[in-house]
């Protein structure tokens, strides 16, 4: 077919005339630059005060343009590290991955697209909130969908409270593998959780372990921190998973229950492997150790596998110190404790149990030990000496719970805990006497009526959120902010805890020194009052003449850094005489002290 | 005659991508000819090893250059397969959005490139000016003009900013009222048609033969081989469209057929659009994506490309990277074997068509 072709048609091309040009001149280019798509992929942001120096951009970067650089101006503070990004925009390229996986969502893209020196290494730079010291309009940033990380803990099966608040039987489940690999896959590796952890736990190492199936790198990893895990998977205070980068957007990852999914989880072989592998030929020297709680356990462990010889001393029947007999079992049964303990005897620590230290023991240690390390612990119990506090119902906690942990074990059979019941604090020990007490009278009355009062509001308890949430659903009727003000007697019998409201605690200088409302008081009715605020230690072991020489400060023994009591060469000291607040921090200092005696007594024989 | 040895490319206007191809012409006919691929050997393959599988987006897309959203697509369908994911289905339709769009820019582009050999500028920046419009809406959806890192495993990594449906309304209206005015500009002129009516011949025994897919093998085969047909993905199953096809194939059939593409295209996007229902457009993946892994196990996806069939064959090993994966580039029989085989014979001022109606994209032969 032939076509027709008008010559007019061309001009209807002339219209095209009157449109604009869809071209830029180029001087434009840089004057008067064209503006990007809001969802444009410029030049980076970085806002400082929310980067905490994770590199986890710079883990995903494909083209591996992000290094990390250390600034020490910024401080230094649990949750971040005093790191920043630098890009080479040499290599970037603008794919914005950094920006999805950012987990505190500091790092955003600007729509800045233009830049031009003739010196190379000025495409070499840090993002801060502004771009070449200017303001920037921000361009890409990540959404919901974006974003690249898994923001939400695999959840635990827990007890039901109706389940749990009658009986002692351990609450966690503990995860299946599934979940536990599900788990360790949220971790980004950052680090932020070493910083954190009192025993600076290789965590990241561990998490990945788990990723990659492998117990037995796992297990090492935990191993060279702490010899606690099956106690501190369960128990710890989870310094680490506060801080964790995750916690910024979302849940932290579960590393204490990942811990523990290790340790309840690895082949004996495998667990027995590791640990013996540890232990180094034996060295000449001999250690003993007072107290098997968790300082003295982490420091016989770590010396036994230096190579020496280390024998402990416990007063009590069984070995584990505040573990054994603080704690409740239905957060830490004797089993997950029993574990630990069997490992570190395994290497041929010896325990001596029922074995009360005397000061005379103790001269006698320092003849036939090398070096002894004590960490005897707060084990006796406070009261506040406030009206009716000598009242033989009015109990301290560390009075009542090792009973109530031998009632759990069986070794008890009846605790002196009556149907209306008041507790005086608001720490975890606080909220271990009270669900003991629930527990107990749940199976003896089938009901439970216990209060808890304390000066400190309830977002401002120093307990951890899942005690302050567990005692609630257990029916534990708290009664915070409300300063107790006598325990009120009538007829030789606790009436109950008279309380008033809380104005403020501390005042205007910062100095311990509550207020409280006027005409707000109230009786809180019950005829037995437990206080839980705060224990002390017993260092009747201690000759007038070792604590004349020594400096013990509120309770606390004063140590140099390598836990070496100041004063007594041959002694070293660690846990909640010296520190505390928790097993992980006694870890912690049992771990310190047993580096510390090992150098001490490599130059004693030199 | 005397027989001389002429290179076209890796630096030549003629040429589609860095890739240089030798010819020894008499005359101005071409005698003998072969590809010399290895201008641009970024070792895409190899480098998709190295790299954990999110990470690789940010590599693919550059297999081609001026269609990088089919690679995003494939290695999306291929992880998605493997790891059973379940895509939502508003992610379904912006991903045909994407893919349509893309396949009018890239038919715009090579229709644009017949201006270039044939001495008609004006075809060349109107095509290019259409494209540049696609790009910009490209900008606004991923962020991006030609890079889109978009399409990812589980869905598209963002959700259509607001109001994008309308502008993308408003383009395809304007580019298929100018429907007759682009056929002018180009196929329809007559010293245009001269260059390629019965010109770059390409009988369906070659097809068969060198296993050419798309336009090439509809227009020589009148077989409606389109994978959107025959091996549905995303939800084309859900969409009405046609397949040109012709039965004797020139260059200006391999046009025709393009252009007609381009306005099945319009229909498909305009579907697209009426039919997308709200929801996520991204499927939920447990862990984070530094620690993703694929189940190990091996798949081969493959979409219709603006040149035919373009697949990935992955293997993976259970890991956080891919074990192994291959490219079927589209073009790469015609670009490797018929550029040897075929191209003989052509004028040497028609050599540049050839590779134009071809369909010919280097990176996916040089990957
Ligand atoms: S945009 Fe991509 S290439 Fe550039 S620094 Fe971020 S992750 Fe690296
Ligand atoms: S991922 Fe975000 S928070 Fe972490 S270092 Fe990079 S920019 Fe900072
Ligand atoms: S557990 Fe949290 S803080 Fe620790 S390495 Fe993993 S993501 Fe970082």
């Amino acid at each position: 077919m032939k076509k027709v072709y008008s010559v007019f048609k061309p001009l209807r091309h002339l219209k095209y005339l009157l449109k604009k040009p869809i071209t830029k001149d180029f001087k434009d280019i840089f004057d008067n630059p064209r503006e990007v798509a809001d969802n444009y992929r410029g030049f980076h942001v970085n806002d400082w005060e929310e980067c905490i120096g994770c590199s986890t951009c710079g883990e995903i970067c494909p083209t591996e343009a992000i290094t990390m650089v250390e600034r020490s101006e910024l401080e230094d503070k649990d949750g971040s590290l005093q790191l920043r990004p630098t890009i080479d925009y040499g290599r970037c390229c603008f794919c914005a991955l950094c920006v999805d996986v950012c987990t505190t969502s500091s790092l955003k893209m600007s729509k800045e697209y233009l830049y031009n020196d003739p010196d190379p290494d000025s495409f070499y730079f840090m993002p801060t909130d502004t771009f070449n010291g200017k303001e920037v309009k921000l361009g890409y940033e990540k959404d919901e969908s974006s974003d690249l990380l898994d923001l939400e803990r695999v959840s635990m099966e827990h007890l039901s409270p109706d389940e749990r608040k009658g009986s002692f039987l351990e609450i966690i489940k503990g995860y299946s593998k599934e979940q536990a690999i599900h788990e360790a896959s949220r971790c980004v590796e950052c680090g932020i959780c070493t910083n954190a952890c009192p025993a600076h736990m290789n965590i990241p190492e561990y998490i990945t372990a788990i990723w990659e199936n492998n117990f037995e790198e796992a297990l090492t990893e935990i191993y060279k921190t702490n010899p606690l895990p099956a106690v501190c998977g369960r128990i710890c205070t989870h310094n680490c998973e506060t801080a964790c980068a995750l916690t910024q957007r979302g849940d932290a990852v579960a590393i204490r229950w990942l811990k523990r999914y290790i340790v309840d989880n690895a082949p004996k072989d495998i667990y027995d492997s590791v640990i013996l592998e540890q232990v180094s030929k034996e060295v000449n020297g001999k250690v003993a150790i007072i107290g098997a709680g968790p300082s003295g356990l982490a420091a016989a462990y770590y010396l036994r596998t230096i190579g020496y010889n280390v024998e402990i001393f416990e007063q009590m029947p069984l070995a584990g110190g505040v573990m054994r007999y603080g704690i409740p079992k239905y957060r830490l049964p004797d089993e997950a404790i029993d574990q630990d303990i069997s490992f570190i005897e395994k290497i041929g620590v010896k325990i001596n149990l029922n074995t009360k230290v005397t000061d005379t023991m103790l001269a006698d240690f320092n003849k036939n030990y090398d070096a002894v390390f004590t960490g005897s612990g707060f084990f006796a119990g406070r009261k506040i000496p406030m009206p009716g506090h000598d009242h033989k119902d009015c109990i301290a906690a560390m009075d009542f719970l090792p009973l109530g942990r031998d009632y759990g074990r069986g070794t008890v059979k009846e605790l002196d805990v009556h149907e209306n019941v008041v507790i005086i604090g608001g720490g975890n020990v606080a909220f271990d006497v009270a669900r003991t007490v629930v527990r107990y009278q749940n199976e003896k009355f089938g009901k439970s009526n216990v209060m808890m009062a304390a000066l400190e509001s309830e977002d401002a308890l120093p307990a951890d959120l899942e005690e302050v949430v567990e005692g609630r659903e257990e029916g534990v009727k708290y009664h915070f902010g409300m300063g107790p003000q006598e325990i009120v007697i009538k007829n030789n019998k606790i009436k109950g805890l008279k309380v008033k409201k809380v104005i403020s605690i501390f005042d205007t200088e910062g100095n311990f020194n509550p207020s409280f409302e006027e005409n707000s008081e109230q009786l809180l009715e019950a005829t037995q009052v437990f206080m839980a605020i705060g224990q002390s230690p017993d260092y009747s072991y201690l000759s007038d003449e070792n604590q004349n020489k020594m400096n013990i400060n509120r309770g606390k023994i004063e140590v140099k850094e390598n836990g070496q009591v100041k004063g007594i060469d041959w002694l070293f000291a660690g846990g909640d005489i010296v520190k505390g607040p928790d097993v992980i921090s006694g870890v912690a200092n049992g771990h310190n002290a047993a580096i510390g005696i090992d150098e001490y007594l490599s130059k004693k024989n030199k | 005659m005397r027989e001389i040895k002429l290179f076209l490319g890796p630096q030549h206007p003629g040429m589609h991508g860095n890739t240089s191809v030798h010819m020894y012409v008499e005359g101005d006919i071409i005698k003998k000819s072969y590809l010399l691929p290895g201008m641009l050997h970024r070792g895409f393959e190899k480098g998709m090893e190295q790299r954990t599988w999110i990470n690789n987006i940010a590599l693919i897309p550059r297999i081609c250059v001026v269609e990088p959203d089919i690679n995003e697509m494939v290695f999306a369908m291929g992880v998605e397969t493997l790891a059973g994911i379940e895509v939502p289905e508003r992610a379904h339709y912006i991903r045909m959005i994407i893919l349509e769009l893309a396949r009018i820019s890239i038919h715009l582009m090579a229709y644009g490139g017949i201006g270039g050999p044939t001495g008609h500028y004006t075809l060349m920046y109107h095509a290019q000016a259409d494209r540049n419009r696609i790009l910009e809406i490209f900008e606004k959806i991923t962020g991006h003009r030609i890079y889109h890192q978009y399409i990812v495993p589980g869905g598209v990594r963002k959700d259509l900013p607001v109001g994008i449906e309308d502008e993308i309304n408003e383009f395809l209206d304007d580019l298929a009222s100018r429907y007759l005015e682009i056929r002018d500009l180009g196929i329809e002129n007559p010293t245009i048609r001269k260059r390629l009516v019965d010109h770059i011949l390409l009988p369906s025994e070659v097809v068969w033969e060198l296993g050419v897919t798309g336009v090439g093998m509809r227009s020589a085969t009148n077989k409606p081989y389109d994978l959107r047909k025959v091996l549905p993905y995303a939800r084309y199953d859900q969409i009405d469209f046609e397949v040109p096809m012709a039965d004797y194939s020139d260059a200006e059939c391999r046009v025709d057929l393009k252009l007609q593409e381009v306005v099945q295209c319009i229909g498909i996007i305009k579907q697209c659009l009426a039919k997308m229902p709200e929801g996520p457009v991204r499927a939920k993946m447990d862990g984070n994506a530094l620690k993703f892994r694929v189940p190990k196990g091996q798949v081969y996806a493959a979409v219709e490309s603006s040149r035919g069939e373009f697949g990935y064959y992955i293997v993976s090993d259970g890991g956080t990277k891919p074990y192994r994966v291959a490219v079927r580039g589209a073009s790469f029989p015609q670009g490797l074997l018929g550029v040897e085989k075929y191209l003989p014979g052509t004028r040497l001022d028609d050599a540049a068509l050839w590779f134009d109606t071809m369909g010919v994209c280097s990176p996916e032969i040089d990957r």
